[in-house]
């Protein structure tokens, strides 16, 4: 099909910029790989579960009524199920090349004369003696399981790693009947004072956080952390810690809490390959933009998580103001900023506050430490840490050396798992990992590519 | 209260899957990893190497770690694919082909 505007990722940027820009006439397709839109901040129940009350599991309510509300009176067009897997430029415009699901195997193709990239990120989780066991899940893919499957692993969870998501999956899985013996923070609360202005926003949030994990009894550990987690098959508990100001484990702290799940998480990462497939320029891990949310390859816009990792509200703006400069510059006009002043005002606001959150949740220093030789690092290729630290004493100084020495980061997530983890072990910052494909394409649907071009 | 509870979930009639030829009920809508959380069942992959026990992992199909054999199609991300009536699910091992 042909369109305008091509939007990728139906979260909350992806649907601010195509309600935005289909309000001043331009034809706009959203794709998602998800069955319906939301993304992962705004992820449903399934349809089959009929939840009349799926508010009861959800943040901010009243905002995805807004947004669903408002794309079922757009004239925007929603491609579910649509796997993205490149974005080409053209003679003509930006070719957008998906997979249908949920089986993947049948390919299909949007023309567009715009693209925004709004792929969102996801969680990042720094490797430990255990957490390759059945039960140890993400935090977000616990409460992604919560909020779409409306299940839960297990009657007892414990809640760890580091980061401003680790509150609401707490508190979710509370509220969803799941007994959450801890609440595990490896930072402390030491860093906040420095924040307070940036913060100021944040601190109803928080105290809304609090009373709940008070309400449903949910010990709370700060510069706490989880040192291993243990069982045979699946498992079975954790063995938590103190950490002193220099991250390390006190001696004589370590207790042991029976669970069935551990939620983990460290942060997140923004996904963007379809960015750097298409050349965009990254400012560290993040796609660049300008004011205007555009990026600096012609006709390319990203907005939210993509463009730095802020939340939802934040994306919103984001999503917003691209697009309205989308709609001004495809009628070939410049925008006026000053049309969009209060998102523009909210946007620096929020980015403020994000770069205060990362600063107080950074993950432990001297984590690598805690990770023992035996410690499984890639979990496709099962590579141990013990491999990884050959691999840098034979002389490794930086991730792709380490991946080419003991294939962490070949297998099936394509070092999306590991990279933080492979890079903090070889003493080095995160750097983005060139991947040509979002995702696994069938042999046959490259072959179909450019056959024009063939020689078959 | 269960989270069904908590959503006021009012599903359609549960319709049969099997899971290494044990009979389990999976409720419409729910994805394969869904249906088998709700029965219990945390793991269904066992790794090429060392033969060791994975399911879901990062739950929004950026890992990879919960690929498991739907209907003799193997590598199937279970947190991804809806189960359907009849579904023959089985632990992958490995790569998912005899090999």
């Amino acid at each position: 099909m042909r369109t305008d505007l091509a939007v990728i990722g139906a979260g909350p940027a992806g649907l601010a910029a195509s309600l935005a820009a289909a309000a001043r006439g331009v034809r706009v397709a959203l794709v998602d790989a998800a069955p319906e839109p939301g993304g992962q901040f705004h992820r449903q129940p399934a349809a089959g579960l009929r939840a009349r009350r799926p508010e009861a599991l959800h943040h901010q309510w009243r905002t995805w009524i807004r947004l669903r509300d408002g794309l079922a009176a757009s004239s925007v067009r929603l491609l579910a199920e649509h796997h993205v897997w490149c974005v080409e430029r053209t003679s003509d415009g930006l070719t957008v090349h998906a997979l249908l699901g949920p089986d993947e195997e049948e390919p299909a193709e949007v023309h567009a004369t715009a693209v925004l990239l709004a792929t969102g990120g996801y969680e990042t989780v720094l490797p430990f003696p255990g957490w390759t066991l059945p039960g140890v899940v993400t935090a977000g893919g616990a409460q992604a399981m919560l909020k779409g499957g409306l299940v839960v692993p297990g009657p007892t969870a414990v809640v760890a790693g580091t980061g401003p998501l680790l509150l609401p999956v707490a508190t979710g899985l509370a509220a969803a009947g799941v007994q959450v013996a801890a609440l595990v923070e490896s930072a402390g609360p030491g860093r906040l004072p420095r924040h307070v202005r940036s913060l100021a926003g944040k601190f109803p949030e928080g105290a809304g956080y609090a009373a709940r994990l008070l309400r449903h009894r949910v010990p709370f550990l700060a510069r706490h952390t989880v040192v291993r987690a243990h069982g045979d098959d699946r498992l079975t508990g954790v063995t938590v810690a103190a950490l002193d100001a220099h991250g390390r484990v006190r001696p004589g702290t370590e207790r042991h809490l029976p669970c069935d799940t551990l939620a983990v998480g460290h942060g997140m990462l923004p996904h963007t390959d379809l960015a750097e497939g298409l050349g965009c320029r990254l400012d560290g891990l993040t796609v660049a933009v300008d004011g205007e949310q555009r990026t600096d390859v012609p006709g390319v816009w990203a907005a939210g998580e993509a463009t730095g990792v802020g939340g939802a509200a934040l994306a919103l703006a984001e999503g917003h103001i691209a697009g309205r400069s989308i709609a001004a510059r495809l009628r070939g006009t410049a925008p006026d900023p000053g049309q969009w002043a209060p998102a523009a005002r909210a946007r620096a606001r929020m980015r403020r506050s994000a770069a205060a959150l990362d600063a107080v949740y950074a993950p432990p220093a001297r984590w690598t430490d805690r990770v023992t030789d035996d410690t499984v690092v890639c979990r496709c290729e099962e590579v141990t840490a013990g491999a990884v630290r050959e691999a840098l004493t034979l002389g490794a100084g930086d991730a792709r050396t380490v991946k080419l020495l003991t294939r962490a980061g070949m297998g099936w997530c394509q070092g999306r798992m590991c990279g933080p983890a492979v890079a903090g072990l070889a003493g080095c910052g995160p750097t983005p990992s060139r991947r040509p494909f979002a995702r696994p394409v069938p042999l046959g649907v490259l072959a179909e590519q450019h056959t024009e071009e063939g020689h078959s | 209260m269960n989270p069904l509870e908590r959503a006021g979930a009012r599903p359609g009639p549960a319709f049969t899957v099997t899971f290494d030829g044990r009979r389990i009920e999976a409720l419409p809508g729910r994805t394969v990893a869904a249906v088998l959380w709700a029965a219990g069942i945390t793991a269904w992959r066992s790794t090429r190497g060392g033969g060791r026990p994975r399911g879901v992992f990062c739950g929004i199909g950026v890992c990879f770690d919960c690929l498991v054999t739907v209907n003799g199609r193997p590598n199937q991300r279970a947190c991804l694919v809806p189960a359907r009536p009849g579904d023959v699910i089985r632990t992958q091992e490995g790569t998912g082909h005899a090999d």
